[in-house]
C-alpha cells in the first residue's frame, strides 16, 4: 500500500543548511530593531527530525519562515541540497509546511484541499487520482474525502494539513507549533502518529515547539533557542544528560546548580572544590569555557540527588518543603548554599521525610555535570 | 526598512516575474489615470497664457465675492447635512443595532435604498412635490408662490441620499462595542439614559466623526441635486459646470474645482488618517455572546416612531416619481399615460443601453483591481507599497467634476487620446469606484489568517494561481460589494461624465439632466423608474453570478447539515 509513495518521499528528501542566517526586525515606533535570529548556522542531515525548542519569542518561527521563504532574511544563506534558495520564492522551494492553524482552504473539500499543489503542478487527471488516492489512504482519510474543513474534528484537519504538505513530495517539511491547537490526549497520540509518519517517509523535517516533552518524544536532534541564539543542538537524550550551560539544563528538565571552584582534571576526573570538601566527578560533561581555578557550578537533576539520614551523607540541611505528588515527593532542602530541590520517585519504597527535619544529601557522581 | 532587507525583498520579486509586472502595471495606470489628470488639474488651474506658472486666475477667482459666496454656501450645505444625516443615521443604526425594534429588515431596506438609486429622483420628487405645480404646495395648500429651489430643498434632499453613508459607518462602530461595557454599567444601577451619555456615546464619537466628515465630502461632491433644485445658491461643483460650459472659462472653472478638491482632500485625510485610527483603540473588535439587546417600551417605540417617520418621507419622495413616471404632465394634466416609458424604451434607449453597457465592462475591471490592490497592499511586500494604496482610495475623495476635468485636459491628445470614446469613461468608473472595493478587501483580508494563502504558496502556486483560487472566493462578499457599488455608481455617476460624454457616448444621467434643464419632469421620471429597476435586477444577477462563479459550497453545506 502506498509503497510508492514512501519511496519517491525518501529519495527526494534532501538535508537543510543555514549559514550565518540573521534576521533584523526594524523598529517600530522609536523602539530598537529586534535581532530574532542571531547569525546562526544550522545543518539539518537528510531525513532527519529536527526540533527548534525555546521560550515564546526566541526567534523559532523566524527561523522557520526564513526556510520556508515567507520571511527575507537581513544576513546569511539557506541550502535546501546543494542549493542556495536564499532568494527563492517560497512557491519554488520545493519545501512543504504544516501551519499551526492548519490553514485549510475553508472553500475546498478534503479531495481538493489533498490534491492541491497537484492541481497547481497541472498533473494530468488519472496521475492525480491516483496520487491522491494513495495519500488519502496513507494519511487514512478514507470516506471524508467530500466533506469541507469546517466538518472535521482537530485531528482530522490536523492530518489532512499533513496530506496537502506531503503529497507534493517536498524536499523538507517545515512544522510550526502544528499540535498546539489540540487538546492535551489528542496532542500525545497526533505526536506519536507523526513521528511515525515521519520516520517511515524519511522526510527531512524541522519541527517549532516550545513545549519541551514534545522536542524530547519526536525528535532526532533539538536545538535550543535562546533570543535568537543557539544554546545547543543534540539529540534529546545528549541535551538532557549533558546540558552545555545553565539555560538549558534549566529549560530542559530542572536542575539544581551548587556553585564550585574547578580545580584542574585528574586522569579522566575533574576535579572540584565545594567550601572545604574536594569532589571528584567522573564525567562532567562539556565544559566549555572552563578553565582551572575558576568559578563554576555543579549541576545536578533532582531526581539523581538522594535523601539519606542527617549522618550518613556529607552535605547536611534542613527541608523546608516537602510535596507529595503520588508518584513522587518533592523536597526543598535548605543547605548552606542555597536551596536543592530533591525529588524521590516511588516514594512507597523510600523514607520520607518531612519539614524540619535534618537530612543529608547524596550526589549520584555520575550524573554530576559542571557547567560555568 | 534597512538598505540590504530591501534589496533582499527585491531579488525574491525579481524571481516571480508575474507578480512584478502586475505591481509595475498597477502603478502605471494609477500614476496614468489619477495622479496625472489630479496634477493635470493644478496645472491647468495655474498655468498663464505664456505657458508658464501664473496664480492671476486663482487671484481672480478667489477674490472674487460671488466666488467666496460659492465657497461659503458650499460649507455651510455640507455642514448642514453632515450634522442632519450623522444624527437620522445614528438613530437608525442605533435602534438596529443595539435595541429589540420591530421591523429591522424593512428600515435596513429603507436606509440601502437612496444609495442604490439614481441621481436627480429626490430633487425630482421635492419639485413634484412642492414645486410651482407641486401637489402639496398647490393642490393640497394652494400656495402658487412657494419657492421650492434653495437651500432648504437641497439640505433635505441631500439629507436624505447621505443618511445612509452615516447610517452605514455608524453601524459598524455600534456592533462593534463590546456589549459587556454596557452591561457591567447596567448591573450596577445605572440607568439606560445615563449609559448611553456615559459609554456608548463617548465610544461612538469616532463613527459619528467619521459619518460627518464622509457626508460632508459627499454633500461637496454632489452634482446632481443643486444642479437641479439650489436655484440662486450656488455651490463649487455646479459653478465650476456653469463657468466652464457657460461662460467658456476653462481655467476659472478649474480653480473652483480645485478650491472645492481642498476640503474634501482635508475631510478626507483626518477620517482616514485621524479618526479611524482613534476608532480602533476604542473598539474591542470581536463580538461576544448574543445577549438580549435594549427591549424597555420607552427606548423602542419613540426609536421605532422616529425611524417610521424618515421612512415614511422616503417612500413619499420615490412614490411621488414613480407615480410622476406614469402621468402625462405632472400637475397640469395628470391623466395615466404610457407615453413617457415608451418614448424611452423607444427613441430615448440608447442612452439607457450606453449605461449599462459602461457600467457592466466598468464594474468588472473596478472590482477585480480593487481585489488584486488590496491582496498586494495586505499580502505581498514591495516598495512604494503606502504610495500605491493611497494613491489607489484617493479618488474618494476627489469630487466628480475635479476627476472629469482632469481626464479631459490628460486624454485629448497623443499617445492618450481618449476624449469621445468609451475608454475615457470606463476609465473614469473604473478608478472613481474602485476604493469601495478595496476598502471591503482589506478588510476582510485583515480578518483571514494569512497562513490560508501561505498554505498555497507552500504547495507550489504562485501568487496569481493562489490569489485566484484562494484570495479571491475568500474575498466573495467584498468582491460581491465592490462589484455592486462600482456597477451602481456607474449607472448613476452624473459630476464625472459630464464633461466626458460625446454625442455618440451619451449617459442615460446625462440624458435626464437634460429632460430637467427642459422641464420635462414626467420624461425624466420614467428614465428613472427604469433605471431603478436595471439597477436592482443587475444587483440580483451579480449577486447570482458571484455565487456561481466562486461556488460557496461550504456555506450552503454547513447551514443545510
Ligand atoms: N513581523 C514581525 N515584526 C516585528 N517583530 C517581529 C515580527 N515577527 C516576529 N517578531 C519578533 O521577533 C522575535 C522572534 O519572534 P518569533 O520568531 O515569532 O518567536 P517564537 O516563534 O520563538 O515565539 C520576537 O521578539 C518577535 O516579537
Ligand atoms: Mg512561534
Amino acid at each position: 500500500m502506498s509503497k510508492d509513495i514512501v519511496e519517491d518521499l525518501r529519495q527526494r528528501s534532501s538535508g537543510v543548511k543555514m549559514v550565518n542566517l540573521a534576521k533584523v526586525f526594524p523598529s517600530h515606533e522609536g523602539l530598537g530593531d529586534t535581532v530574532a535570529v542571531n547569525h546562526i548556522n544550522l545543518e539539518i542531515k537528510t531525513g532527519e527530525m529536527m526540533t527548534l525548542l525555546g521560550p515564546s519569542g526566541c526567534g523559532k518561527t523566524t527561523t522557520l519562515r526564513m526556510i520556508s521563504g515567507f520571511e527575507t532574511p537581513s544576513g546569511g544563506e539557506i541550502f535546501i541540497g546543494d542549493r542556495s534558495v536564499t532568494n527563492v520564492p517560497p512557491n519554488k522551494r520545493d519545501i512543504s509546511m504544516v501551519f499551526q492553524s492548519y490553514a485549510l482552504f475553508p472553500h475546498l473539500t478534503i479531495y481538493e484541499n489533498i490534491c492541491y499543489g497537484l492541481r497547481v503542478q497541472k498533473l494530468p487527471k488519472d496521475q492525480l487520482q491516483e496520487r491522491t488516492k494513495k495519500v488519502i489512504e496513507l494519511m487514512e482519510l478514507k470516506g471524508m474525502e467530500n466533506r469541507f474543513p469546517n466538518q472535521l474534528s482537530g485531528g482530522q484537519q490536523q492530518r489532512v494539513a499533513l496530506a496537502r504538505a506531503v503529497i507534493i513530495e517536498p524536499k523538507v517539511l517545515l512544522f510550526d507549533e502544528p499540535l498546539s491547537n489540540l487538546d492535551a490526549k489528542l496532542r500525545e497520540h497526533m505526536r506519536d502518529e507523526l513521528r511515525a509518519l515521519q520516520k517511515r517517509l524519511g522526510i527531512t523535517s524541522l519541527y517549532v515547539t516550545h513545549d519541551q516533552s514534545e522536542a524530547m518524544a519526536i525528535s532526532d536532534k533539538v536545538v535550543i533557542m535562546k533570543d535568537g541564539n543557539i544554546m545547543q543542538v543534540g539529540s534529546p537524550q545528549e541535551i538532557y544528560e549533558f546540558p552545555a550551560n545553565r539555560f538549558v539544563a534549566n529549560f530542559i528538565g530542572k536542575a539544581n546548580f551548587i556553585p564550585c571552584v574547578y580545580r584542574g582534571m585528574d586522569g579522566d576526573y575533574a576535579v572540584v572544590a565545594l567550601a572545604d570538601t574536594v569532589y571528584k566527578v567522573p564525567k562532567p560533561g562539556v565544559m566549555s569555557g572552563i578553565e582551572a581555578g575558576s568559578e563554576c557550578a555543579l549541576s545536578v537533576r533532582p531526581e539523581s540527588v538522594r535523601l539519606v539520614r542527617a549522618d550518613q551523607g556529607s552535605i547536611t540541611g534542613e527541608v523546608t518543603r516537602a510535596v507529595y505528588y503520588g508518584s513522587k515527593v518533592e523536597y526543598e532542602i535548605k543547605i548552606g548554599t542555597g536551596p536543592i530541590i530533591v525529588e524521590v520517585y516511588n516514594p512507597q519504597l523510600s523514607e520520607r521525610f518531612y519539614e524540619g527535619d535534618r537530612v543529608s544529601i547524596a550526589l549520584d557522581d555520575a550524573c554530576v555535570r559542571i557547567l560555568k | 526598512m534597512s538598505k540590504p532587507q530591501r534589496f533582499s525583498n527585491f531579488r525574491m520579486l525579481l524571481n516571480q516575474p508575474a507578480l512584478l509586472l502586475t505591481i509595475l502595471f498597477i502603478f502605471a495606470i494609477l500614476i496614468i489615470f489619477i495622479i496625472l489628470p489630479l496634477i493635470n488639474v493644478f496645472r491647468l488651474g495655474f498655468t498663464g497664457p505664456d505657458g508658464g506658472f501664473s496664480a492671476e486666475t486663482f487671484i481672480r477667482m478667489v477674490s472674487d465675492p460671488g466666488y467666496q459666496k460659492t465657497f461659503w454656501n458650499t460649507m455651510k450645505l455640507g455642514g448642514l447635512v453632515a450634522c442632519i444625516s450623522t444624527f437620522v443615521g445614528y438613530i437608525f443604526a442605533f435602534a438596529i443595532t443595539r435595541t429589540e425594534m420591530p421591523g429591522k429588515r424593512f428600515f435596513r431596506g429603507i436606509a440601502t435604498l437612496p444609495i442604490i438609486s439614481p441621481p436627480f429622483v429626490l430633487s425630482l420628487s421635492i419639485i413634484f412635490l412642492f414645486g410651482r405645480m407641486g401637489l402639496i404646495t398647490n393642490k393640497l395648500l394652494n400656495i402658487d408662490s412657494f419657492d421650492v429651489y434653495g437651500l432648504g430643498s437641497l439640505v433635505a434632499v441631500q439629507s436624505v441620499s447621505f443618511f445612509p453613508v452615516a447610517f452605514l459607518t455608524l453601524t459598524g462602530i455600534l456592533e462593534s462595542i463590546d456589549d459587556s461595557v454596557e452591561d457591567a454599567a447596567y448591573n450596577i444601577g445605572a440607568s439606560r439614559w445615563h449609559i448611553f451619555r456615559t459609554v456608548t456615546l463617548p465610544l461612538s464619537l469616532p463613527g459619528i466623526g467619521s459619518a460627518m466628515l464622509l457626508v460632508f465630502i459627499q454633500s461637496l461632491e454632489d452634482f446632481s441635486n443643486p444642479a437641479v433644485i439650489a436655484g440662486n445658491y450656488s455651490t463649487l461643483s455646479v459653478e465650476a459646470y456653469r463657468v466652464i460650459t457657460g461662460m467658456y472659462d476653462m481655467q476659472g472653472g478649474t480653480i473652483l474645482a480645485i478650491v472645492l478638491l481642498l476640503p474634501t482632500l482635508t475631510a478626507f485625510a483626518v477620517q482616514r488618517y485621524w479618526i479611524s485610527r482613534k476608532s480602533f483603540v476604542t473598539v474591542t473588535g470581536k463580538p461576544t455572546q448574543k445577549r438580549r439587546k435594549l427591549h424597555e417600551k420607552h427606548i423602542v417605540w419613540p426609536l421605532f416612531g422616529a425611524c417610521s417617520l424618515v421612512s415614511a418621507v422616503v417612500i413619499l419622495l420615490y412614490g411621488t416619481v414613480l407615480a410622476g413616471a406614469f402621468v402625462k404632465t405632472w400637475g397640469v394634466n395628470n391623466t395615466f399615460t404610457l407615453e413617457h416609458f415608451k418614448y424611452v424604451f423607444s427613441m430615448g434607449w440608447d442612452p439607457v443601453k450606453n449605461s449599462i453597457i459602461l457600467a457592466a465592462v466598468s464594474a468588472p475591471i473596478s472590482g477585480l483591481l480593487g481585489m488584486a490592490i488590496a491582496y498586494l497592499i495586505v499580502r505581498q511586500k514591495f516598495f512604494g507599497k503606502k504610495i500605491m494604496e493611497f494613491s489607489s482610495i484617493l479618488t474618494f475623495a476627489i469630487p466628480g467634476t475635479v476627476l472629469g476635468i482632469g481626464y479631459i485636459f490628460t486624454f485629448n491628445h497623443e499617445p492618450l487620446l481618449l476624449t469621445g470614446t468609451a475608454v475615457i469613461l470606463v476609465a473614469a468608473f473604473t478608478f472613481r469606484n474602485m476604493p469601495v472595493g478595496i476598502e471591503a478587501g482589506t478588510t476582510t483580508l485583515l480578518q483571514i489568517d494569512r497562513s490560508i494563502e501561505e498554505a498555497s504558496t507552500i504547495s507550489g502556486a504562485g501568487a496569481g494561481t493562489t490569489f485566484r483560487r484562494v484570495t479571491l472566493p475568500l474575498l466573495r462578499q467584498a468582491f460581491f460589494s465592490g462589484l455592486v457599488y462600482s456597477f451602481v455608481k456607474a449607472m448613476t455617476a452624473v459630476s464625472a461624465i459630464i464633461f466626458l460624454i460625446s454625442p455618440k457616448w451619451n449617459l442615460s444621467t446625462a440624458r435626464i439632466f437634460a429632460l430637467f434643464e427642459s422641464s420635462q419632469y414626467s420624461g425624466a421620471a420614467a428614465y428613472i423608474v427604469i433605471m431603478i429597476v436595471i439597477i436592482l435586477a443587475a444587483i440580483a444577477l451579480i449577486n447570482l453570478l458571484v455565487n456561481l462563479l466562486f461556488k460557496p459550497k461550504y456555506l450552503k453545506r454547513a447551514t443545510t447539515k
